[in-house]
C-alpha cells in the first residue's frame, strides 16, 4: 500500500478533503493487516484518534493546523511519546511511561502530524537486524525469512509495508541508512547536531543523530524541514540552513561524484555490486562527473567505532541501575545486589557485551590505546573525508556490502554481524550527512545507493538525492 | 594479541555492576577477546601530529542562563516509572553501612 507524498496529504487535510480520523484508521487498519510482519512494538491509537479528531475540528473551524496536517506517522521506540510505553525494544524499560515527550515528537506534532505506533527495534539501538529485540525481530517486507536490518528496522518495514507515511529512525553507525537499503526505503541521516536528541534514548552520544525514513526524498525533506534546528533541550544542536530543507532538485550536469575505492572492494556481493555499477553508469549519462576516489583510513573506521559506540553505550546505559525509573530487581537486599540483578535480568546480551567491551576500552590502564587511539585515528578519517570534499561534491557507493541476509544467519558470531555496518559507521564517525536511495534489486532483494556530502551541506544534498532518486527508479 | 581470560571477564562484569551466567562468562571470555582482537588493527596506524576528535561539528562550550524553567513536569508523574517508592520520593536501598 502506497502513500501520497506528505505535502499532497497535509493540503488536502487543511482544505478539507481528507479527515484526519480516517487517515489515522488506515494507518491502524494497515498495522493490523501486517502484523505477522511484527514492525510494531505498540499503537498509540486513542491518543492518535483524538488528536485527529481535534485536527479535524480546527480544520472545520478554519484554522491553520501546519505542515503535516493529519500526517500519521510512526516512531522507532527509543523516542519518548505520549500515549504508549518507550521501551527501545528492552526488557528493563518495559513498563516506562514517558512522562515528557522528544524534541523531535513535539516539532512534528506542532505541525500536525499524528504518531499511530512505536516501531521494533534491536534493544536500545544495538544492532543491524532487529534480532537484539528483547521482545521479537521484524521481518523484511520483501522476504519475510530475511531481516528487516537495524537497528531502526521497524521503522524502514513499516515505510515500505505502507502503515504509515513516514517513519522516524535513529542512526548511529547505519540504523537508518542500512534497514532503508535492505527494505527499499529512502533512508536520511543528517549532519551530526541537525535534529534534537532530547527525549530520545541514548546510545552513543558522539555520533547518534535522528532523521527520517521515507517512500520519496521529498517526504524526507518535509521532515526534516520540520525537525532542523537548534533546540535548548540539546546543547549539540547546530543551526538550521537559512534556505530550509525543500530544495528544488538540481541537475546531474557538471557535479563531481567520487566512487568510493574502498566501498566498491572486495567483500562486496557480486548482485550488490552489479546494481551499483548499474546506477553509477545512469548518473553518468545523466551528465555527473563520475571519478574514482580513495578515502584510505576507511577501513579502519569499523574498528574505530567498535570502541567509541561501546565506551559511550558503556556510559549511557550506567543510568539504569534500577533506583529511578525502569526495571529494578525488587528481591535485592542491598544496592550493590540491586545493580548487579536489575543489569542482569534487565540487559540482553547484545547490551551486556557493549558495556563490557566498553568498559574494558575506559578501564584506567587501556584508555590511552582503545579509546583515545581510536579518537585520533577518528580525526584522520575527518581529514580525509575533508581533503575528498576539497576534489568533489558528493562521495557513493553501496549502503551495504550484501542485501538482508537470512533470519538467524549471523546470530551466532557478534564480530559477524558487526561487519554489516561496515559502509555506514564512517559517515557517522565524521558527522556528515548520507542518503540511501533504493539503487535496484540483486536477486529480488532491494539494493541501496549511499550518497554523502560534506557537514551542513544538506540542502545540496537532498537537491541532488531528488535527481539521483528519479534516475534510479 | 589480546586474549581475556575468565577472571577479566568477570572482572569486568563486576566494574560493569553486571552479574553473569557460568556459560555467558565462557561465552563472553571469547567473544570479547575476538572484538578486542579485531579493533586492536588500530594499534599500527601513525597518528603523528593528529589529535583526538572530541565533538565533530566544532562546538566548544554551549552557555545557558542559570535559571529554573517550568517544563510542566508533575512530580508525582515523574515518580511513577520509579521502581519503589514511599511517601511520594523514590525508596533506595542504604548506600552507607
Amino acid at each position: 500500500m502506497t502513500w501520497e507524498p506528505i505535502a499532497d496529504i497535509a493540503s488536502k487535510v487543511q482544505a478539507g478533503e481528507l479527515k484526519a480520523v480516517d487517515l489515522v484508521e488506515r494507518a491502524l487498519q494497515a498495522i493490523a493487516d501486517n502484523e505477522s510482519y511484527q514492525a510494531i512494538i505498540a499503537t498509540t491509537t486513542e491518543r492518535a484518534r483524538q488528536r485527529a479528531h481535534d485536527i479535524d475540528a480546527q480544520v472545520a473551524a478554519g484554522e491553520t493546523v501546519g505542515r503535516l496536517a493529519g500526517v500519521p506517522f510512526i516512531a522507532k521506540d527509543n523516542f519518548l511519546v505520549f500515549g504508549a510505553e518507550t521501551t527501545a525494544a528492552s526488557n528493563i524499560l518495559k513498563g516506562f511511561e514517558a512522562p515528557y515527550q522528544s524534541t523531535a515528537i513535539e516539532r512534528l506534532e506542532a505541525e500536525g502530524a499524528i504518531c499511530v505506533a512505536k516501531a521494533n527495534l534491536d534493544a536500545f539501538a544495538h544492532g543491524s537486524s532487529t534480532e537484539n529485540s528483547d521482545f521479537f525481530t521484524t521481518k523484511n517486507p520483501v522476504d519475510p525469512t530475511r531481516v528487516p536490518g537495524g537497528s531502526s528496522g521497524g521503522s524502514a518495514a513499516a515505510t515500505v509495508l505502507g502503515l504509515a507515511p513516514f517513519a522516524l529512525g535513529t542512526d548511529t553507525g547505519g540504523s537508518i541508512r542500512l534497514p532503508a537499503s535492505f527494505c527499499g526505503a529512502v533512508g536520511y541521516k543528517p549532519t551530526y547536531g541537525l535534529i534534537s536528541r532530547s527525549g530520545v534514548v541514548a546510545m552513543a552520544s558522539s555520533l547518534d543523530v535522528v532523521g527520517p525514513l521515507t517512500s520519496r526524498v521529498v517526504d524526507a525533506e518535509l521532515v526534516l524541514d520540520v525537525l532542523a534546528g537548534q533546540d535548548e533541550l540539546d546543547s549539540t544542536t547546530i543551526a538550521r540552513d537559512e534556505q530550509g530543507y525543500l530544495p528544488p532538485a538540481t541537475d546531474l550536469k557538471g557535479k563531481k561524484i567520487g566512487v568510493i575505492t574502498e566501498y566498491m572492494g572486495e567483500g562486496l556481493q557480486p548482485g550488490v555490486r552489479t546494481a551499483t555499477e548499474a546506477g553509477i553508469a545512469k548518473l553518468r549519462d545523466a551528465g555527473a562527473d563520475i571519478v574514482e576516489l580513495s578515502l584510505p583510513s576507511l577501513p579502519l573506521g569499523l574498528a574505530v567505532y567498535y570502541i567509541l559506540c561501546p565506551a559511550e553505550v558503556s556510559s549511557n546505559l550506567s543510568r539504569y541501575d534500577g533506583q529511578r525509573y525502569g526495571y529494578g530487581d525488587a528481591e535485592a537486599h542491598n544496592l550493590d545486589e540491586s545493580y548487579l540483578q536489575t543489569r542482569e535480568r534487565g540487559f540482553g546480551k547484545e547490551a551486556k557485551r557493549r558495556i563490557m567491551i566498553g568498559t574494558y576500552v575506559l578501564s584506567s590502564g587501556y584508555y590511552d590505546a582503545y579509546y583515545k587511539r581510536a579518537q585520533t585515528v577518528r580525526t584522520r578519517l575527518i581529514a580525509e573525508f575533508a581533503a575528498a570534499f576539497e576534489q568533489v561534491d558528493f562521495l557513493l557507493g553501496p549502503t551495504a556490502p550484501t542485501t538482508a541476509f537470512k533470519i538467524g544467519e549471523h546470530s551466532d558470531d557478534p564480530l559477524q554481524m558487526y561487519l554489516t555496518d561496515i559502509m555506514t559507521v564512517a559517515v557517522n564517525l565524521a558527522g556528515v550527512p548520507a542518503v540511501s536511495l533504493p539503487c535496484g534489486v540483486s536477486d529480488g532483494l532491494p539494493v541501496g545507493l549511499q550518497l554523502i556530502a560534506p557537514q551542513r551541506a544538506d540542502r545540496a544534498l537532498l537537491a541532488t538525492a531528488q535527481t539521483v532518486e528519479e534516475l534510479l527508479a | 594479541m589480546t586474549k581475556l581470560t575468565r577472571d577479566d571477564v568477570l572482572k569486568l562484569a563486576q566494574l560493569a555492576r553486571i552479574s553473569l551466567h557460568d556459560d555467558e562468562v565462557a561465552e563472553f571470555t571469547d567473544e570479547l577477546s575476538a572484538i578486542l582482537q579485531y579493533v586492536e588493527q588500530l594499534s599500527s596506524v601513525n597518528l603523528d601530529g593528529l589529535q583526538p576528535t572530541n565533538q565533530v561539528t566544532g562546538l566548544t562550550n554551549v552557555m545557558r542562563d542559570d535559571v529554573v524553567k517550568d517544563y510542566g513536569y508533575a512530580p508525582l508523574e515523574l515518580l511513577k516509572n520509579a521502581p519503589r517508592t514511599q511517601d511520594n520520593q523514590i525508596k533506595v536501598h542504604r548506600m552507607i553501612g
